[in-house]
């Protein structure tokens, strides 16, 4: 039995076609781009064409407005570290309480040296409200940071609305686009955002390598300082065969788009479907008519998520959850407490995310394994009765230490 | 993913006495829904023994909490209500040989439940006596509830005091940003500010000479002891140039002697020190000239 992999939000496979143009720079295409002989002559070239392909994926201006990171992590810190240097009278930053980490954690810790920052809320399907947002914009601000799509829920955000509206108050705009990119056309010319982040390893080129997009004229300081990499704006000898196999993935992305549109979303829409018709108790989170096309993000009441996990890994199924179990922390997903989601259906929650890997044969599999896994589980729930949850749960069991 | 023992798979995927017992005497409901476990265990005690006769579970919780309620009720069936208060949550995490640290409170919940429901068998109010908080130090499971309290209790001021109270921070050092956050936090409260511990700093040469010369007296009698001897002949920055004596002049172990000198002044100094034979003096001076 071969695995089912659906836990493409996490990381995805390398696609062969990436993986063989960038063999190739580990061996005899082994120079320095910096370099003036022919050995580093021909990777710069080939640098020089994955540049390409990157902007024509997100619909830049210039190819000089790519710079190449080491991961997503980077080019957020890159972006909103260099904003508030660029601007040092600007002491706030506006960003959203569900972002990711990599955005969360840095914001954090600005906080303890003295910068302002405002966390936009979300509703209960994980929207933002925008009149909030713009009572917010005012000439403090160094940066606004929202992410284009949630990797939790799928949710998408009016990022391009939101950059127009930073625009017009004078304000950066940087949004981390690691789960959009490569799933939902961009077209970065025709929109008011600043700076984008993303990360090769969620469009099926490998770990290690990220780009931050950067306007022209946008006022910027660099993170690494040192050669003159990157136009001297990221230094550091490139990772070159990353760099190349980002360009071909960026290339096949943009072929495969209109399937991840269609097809993706089709057997999304079939598994969700499917699972939710045959398990009691169960709901999407998330703003279900408008996110990313191959997520799907289940709460299955009254039971646990690594819990889930465990015996779905026992069938060969690979799915995450937002569970406080998985992490490590003692919070379920910052992401579903900030949604209102109750602690008994936010520790169940399930994120199935698909890709171009995917099959309609495995979304078939997965609907009928998941069922018998949550009866099991919740046989073991203090919180549910014979065939249903117990009348009125969370009196039923009210345990001591809560 | 985690590292659980076979054994925690085991009684995860096989948990051994799940659901109610039937005509229960003793239930025990602990944990904590926010922090996604909680557990309602119920046993039937034989009134005129004190016997366990029977064990049940069910849990709302991750692998290792299902494990840890299968193992519990697997411990105690047939032990006396007195013998199973004697249970500790080590003795849970062993049955099950071991769980990773973040996942120990899954024992801890376990041991709880049966205090609860012994409680609740004998008819008293059972209280939890501690907060769980998030988990600082992975190598010893220690979480930042446990930190706060100590360096409150003890009136804490450095890591090195959270290591020495707690075990915290004793291993891979990587939490120690988190131990100094708390440490800032809580001497905060106290109208105090934490300052990262400063070591054997702002000593004048003349106190730095002395407290060498008296580590190496420290050491003399050991020497002497074995007929041999050290004398500190000079500093300079960090060398020290000693003259090893007696039966350690032209010892085959005198480098090992200098090598052990060495250690001890720089645990004590907290600086990088480099002792060497006086005989080297002249040498040294040459190639630095």
């Amino acid at each position: 039995m071969s695995g089912i992999y659906m836990d493409n939000n996490a990381t995805t496979k390398v696609d062969p076609a990436v993986v063989e143009v960038m063999l190739p720079f580990f061996t005899e295409q082994f120079g320095n781009p910096s370099s003036m002989h022919s050995f580093g002559d021909k990777v710069g070239r080939a640098m020089k064409q994955a540049r390409q392909q990157v902007q024509t994926l997100l619909g830049a201006e210039h190819d000089s407005e790519i710079i190449f990171t080491s991961c997503g992590t980077e080019s957020d810190s890159t972006a909103i570290l260099s904003a508030l240097r660029a601007q040092p009278d600007r002491k706030e930053i506006i960003t959203t309480v569900v972002e990711h980490p990599a955005v969360l954690t840095l914001c954090d810790y600005l906080e303890k040296d003295g910068y302002t920052v405002h966390r936009l809320a979300v509703d209960s399907k994980g929207r933002l409200d925008l009149d909030a947002y713009r009572q917010l914009l005012c000439d403090k601000v160094a940066v606004v940071s929202v992410m284009w799509a949630n990797n939790e829920s799928g949710t998408i955000f009016p990022v391009e609305q939101m950059a127009e509206m930073a625009h017009a108050a004078g304000v950066m705009f940087h949004t981390d686009a690691v789960q959009v990119v490569g799933k939902v056309p961009i077209d970065l010319k025709r929109t008011r955002i600043d700076m984008l982040s993303l990360s090769g390893h969620k469009l099926h080129a490998p770990k290690g390598i990220g780009v931050l997009y950067l306007r022209r004229g946008t006022r910027f300081r660099p993170l690494l300082r040192g050669g003159h990499q990157e136009r001297g704006r990221r230094a550091g000898t490139e990772n070159a065969a990353s760099i190349v196999a980002l360009g071909k993935a960026a290339e096949l992305a943009l072929r495969h788009m209109d399937y991840e549109n269609t097809f993706v979303k089709a057997m999304r829409d079939r598994l969700e479907a499917g699972i939710l018709a045959a398990v009691p108790n169960a709901f999407v989170t998330g703003d279900v008519v408008n996110r990313l096309p191959n997520t799907a993000s289940i709460a299955f009441e009254y039971i646990e998520g690594e819990a889930i996990l465990l015996l779905l890994n026992k069938v060969g199924i690979a799915a995450s959850s937002g569970s406080a179990c998985t992490s490590g922390s003692l919070e379920p997903s910052h992401v579903m407490r900030a949604m209102g989601i109750p602690y008994t259906a936010a520790h169940g929650t399930v994120r199935f995310s698909l890709s171009r890997y995917n099959t309609m044969e495995e979304v078939e599999r997965v609907i009928a394994e998941v069922p018998p896994i949550i009866a099991q589980l919740r046989k073991l729930s203090p919180y549910w009765g014979e065939d249903g949850p117990v009348a009125d749960p969370e009196k039923a069991f009210a345990p001591t230490y809560a | 993913m985690w590292e659980y023992s076979e054994k925690v798979k085991e009684h995860f995927f096989s948990p051994r006495n799940a659901g109610m017992v039937e005509g229960a005497n003793a239930v025990g409901e602990v944990g904590s829904i926010s922090c996604g476990d909680a557990l309602r265990l119920t046993l039937k005690v034989d009134p005129e023994s004190e016997t366990i006769l029977d064990a049940g579970f069910e849990t709302f919780g991750c692998g290792s909490a299902i494990a840890s309620s299968s193992a519990l009720t697997e411990i105690v069936k047939g032990m006396t209500v007195d013998q199973a208060l004697e249970v500790s949550n080590q003795d849970i995490a062993d049955f099950l040989e071991g769980l990773p640290p973040e996942k120990m409170h899954c024992s801890v919940m376990g041991r709880e439940a049966l205090q609860a429901a012994v409680a609740n068998y004998r008819g008293e109010q059972w209280s939890d006596d501690h907060e769980e908080g998030a988990l600082i130090c992975k190598c010893f499971a220690i979480d930042a509830v446990m930190i706060e309290e100590t360096v409150r209790a003890n009136n804490l001021k450095t890591v090195e005091d959270v290591t020495n109270y707690t075990k915290a921070g004793g291993g891979c050092t990587s939490c120690h940003e988190g131990i100094e956050e708390i440490l800032a936090v809580v001497l905060a409260e106290q109208g105090e500010t934490f300052e990262s511990a400063p070591v054997a700093a702002g000593m004048t040469n003349l106190q730095r000479i002395r407290r060498i010369e008296t580590v190496i007296e420290s050491i003399r009698p050991q020497l002497q002891a074995d007929h041999g001897d050290v004398e500190l002949v000079d500093v300079d920055g960090n060398t020290i140039y000693v003259n090893m004596t007696g039966a350690c002049s032209g010892c085959q172990m005198a480098s090992m002697t200098l090598s052990g000198i060495q250690q001890r002044l720089m645990e004590d100094l907290g600086e990088f020190i480099k002792v060497v034979p006086a005989g080297q003096m002249a040498q040294i001076a040459k190639a630095g000239a």
